[in-house]
């Protein structure tokens, strides 16, 4: 009897083996050779050399612009979290139309490409956009606002690109959470708010974590809204990264740099899941 | 019994489709350029002519930068370009990586015309296209700025400005506008041009990186000057915005054929690249764009009229106003070392 269970056990162990095998190639040839040989690139050029950390981590241009990266990262995921919390929390309560509404106008960007999405908010901000002719119409301003071609403009596109990352797996976390919690909050006399605040925000910040993490990790590697909306003058770590493969063909530079970002990524990831778990933050609940 | 029959019709149609490619003819060649309106035009000048008269097949790919990809071409051993259309400096320091074949002159006969000094050991000049002085034509009405010591001068001429996000040109620019003579530009003054660039700076709304977006930037309105490529303007002007530019103080430059090494056909790119440059292909360029002929043998065909020159930034009344770029000066180490002191720059 034992016999056959273990038997049992090692066929479908094998079984499981075989099926993974495709995808752990996939994994394999298409992200750790790519990524090994990009990390191989920024410690050997004929020779070993620590040349390209060195220069990381020294130079403070290189400094400036990781600090200027997760400071807008970090602008960026509050400003998700404030726009994202309040529509994630309508899709869950508002009777069904208005949900639908809602998710259809936080998913529907999604299906048009980034570039098209940043230059829609090109023409928005823009010296003679719609934003600056409407207040010179109603003479709010004597004098067109400057709201792109400098930080102001790349934050807020990115936030509202990245704003589904946000509100997705919060309307996720928060579609878990009973009815009857709040209601048996305000049962013996607490206000709705404090029933929110005691109850549903705590429950709800699994999914907090996960989309502030997703934004945040997705706004440190940002290419295309930066380079378009920053004007030039918003330089982040992907810039740096494509300036130093164009500019003066410096694979090894560049590769630092991103071996750099990818480990600061991982050790994001990691604090994070020390907090929520990572099957948690990945199918967000 | 069905099954069969209609197998065999599905390889009788794909041997069918196959056929054309194959007969085509065995000379072909992978030529890349940089796309958009250029490459377009560049189709209809030169390529498909001599495609036609040559009896080979050019097939065609465009990237804005090859530098990335011959570097990736040459270190995995599979080259797949043939010719590639490129600022020069590019082919020199892909040639000094030993990426790029050491051009066989006694191969170019139409070579023959074209000045000495601007053909180097990995490169045969190919087209001129200037970066020029750029504004909004109704801003400054009577007034406009007619060099870079303009654009400099924000009293005199406000508004917003944009230059491009790279030192190539933008270096010599400053330095024109500090009063440098026009021949005596190089070895750049590499300080001084970034001191009379950290003058500029708090007023340039937008640093530029790309052709589109220069046309872009002016035609929405969003600067009032700009620095940028006389093709990208003129089309602006010719689809009846209204802005202007001058190619008074203007930066010529130009872009080169180059062979990559290890090419896959060397002798038909070698065929290709001569007539090329020949001046009855070269004259056809003007007819769809307006950059000039590097081949000054083209002017005389008579197929470019005189009015047309005039607007050509490598005609003789324009080429005057204007200063050369030194690619040779770019690709030195000095030239190097400024591409990475500028990233420096934009940074501060």
């Amino acid at each position: 009897m034992a016999d056959a269970s273990v038997r049992h056990r090692r066929h479908d162990r094998g079984l499981m083996i075989l099926l993974m095998a495709p995808a752990v190639c996939v994994v394999l040839l298409l992200l750790i050779v790519p990524t090994s040989w990009l990390f191989w690139q920024s410690i050997y050029a004929n020779g070993f050399t620590l040349e390209n950390y060195e220069r990381i981590f020294s130079d403070p241009i290189y400094f400036d612009t990781f600090v200027l990266t997760f400071r807008i990262s970090a602008i960026v995921t509050l400003g998700t979290f404030v726009l994202g919390y309040p529509l994630a929390y309508g899709a869950c309560v508002l009777p069904r139309p208005w949900a639908m509404v809602i998710l259809v106008a936080v998913v529907l960007p999604f299906w048009t490409s980034v570039l098209v999405r940043t230059y829609a908010w090109l023409i928005l901000l823009g010296h003679n956009g719609v934003i600056n002719s409407f207040l010179m119409s109603i003479g709010a301003v004597d004098h067109p606002l400057r709201l792109v071609n400098n930080e102001f403009g790349t934050i807020v596109a990115t936030i509202h690109i990245l704003l589904p990352f946000m509100v997705l797996p919060l309307y996720s976390a928060m579609q878990k959470i009973p009815d009857d919690l709040m209601r048996a909050g305000t049962s013996l006399g607490g206000s709705p708010f404090h029933a929110f605040r005691r109850i549903y925000f705590p429950l709800s910040l699994n999914g907090v974590m996960a989309g502030a993490a997703l934004v945040f990790v997705l706004c440190l590697g940002f290419y295309i809204t930066p380079e378009l909306m920053g004007g030039g003058k918003t330089i982040m770590a992907s810039m740096v990264v494509s300036r130093n493969v164009e500019l003066f063909n410096d694979w090894g530079a560049a590769s630092a740099v991103s071996v750099v970002l990818l480990v600061v990524v991982l050790i994001i990831f990691y604090l994070a899941s020390r907090i929520v778990p990572v099957d948690r933050i990945v199918g967000a609940g | 019994m069905t099954f069969r029959c209609n197998l065999s019709l599905v390889a009788a149609a794909s041997l069918a489709l196959i056929t054309p490619a194959m007969a085509q003819g065995d000379e072909s060649i992978t030529f890349v350029s940089q796309g958009g309106a250029y490459q377009q035009a560049q189709t209809e000048a030169i390529l498909d002519p001599v495609a036609d008269a040559l009896g080979m097949t050019i097939n065609q790919d465009s990237v804005p930068d090859p530098l990335p990809m011959i570097k990736t071409q040459g270190m995995t051993g599979r080259v797949v370009w043939d010719v590639v259309d490129t600022p020069p400096y590019n082919c020199i320091r892909a040639g000094e990586q030993g990426l790029i074949e050491k051009l066989d002159y006694a191969r170019l006969p139409a070579a023959g015309d074209i000045p000495k000094n601007t053909r180097t050991d990995y490169s045969v000049p190919y087209e001129k296209y200037s970066s020029v002085l750029a504004y909004n034509a109704d801003k400054y009405g009577d007034n406009p700025p007619k060099s870079w010591a303009d654009f400099w001068n924000v009293k005199k001429f406000p508004g917003r400005r944009a230059l491009r996000n790279y030192p190539v040109a933008t270096l010599e620019a400053a330095l024109l506008a500090d009063g440098v003579s026009r021949d005596k530009l190089y070895p750049l003054d590499v300080e001084r041009a970034f001191a009379k660039l950290d003058e500029i700076k708090p007023h340039i709304a937008t640093w530029w990186t790309s052709g589109g977006q220069s046309a872009q930037l002016l035609h929405d309105g969003e600067v009032d000057m700009i620095m940028m490529w006389n093709g990208r303007v003129s089309e602006l002007k010719q689809a009846g915005d209204d802005v202007d530019y001058t190619y008074a103080d203007g930066i010529l430059q130009r872009t080169g054929l180059c062979i990559l090494k290890g090419s896959p056909n060397l002798d038909t790119a070698y065929k290709f690249v001569n007539a090329a440059i020949s001046p009855e292909y070269q004259a056809n360029l003007p007819k769809y764009i307006d950059y000039g002929p590097a081949n000054p043998k083209a002017y005389e065909t008579g197929k470019i009229s005189d009015e047309r020159a005039a607007e050509l930034p490598s005609s003789p009344e324009n080429a005057a106003q204007q200063a050369e770029l030194s690619y040779k000066w770019w690709a030195s180490s000095e030239g190097e070392d400024t591409q990475r002191r500028w990233l420096r720059f934009m940074q501060r």
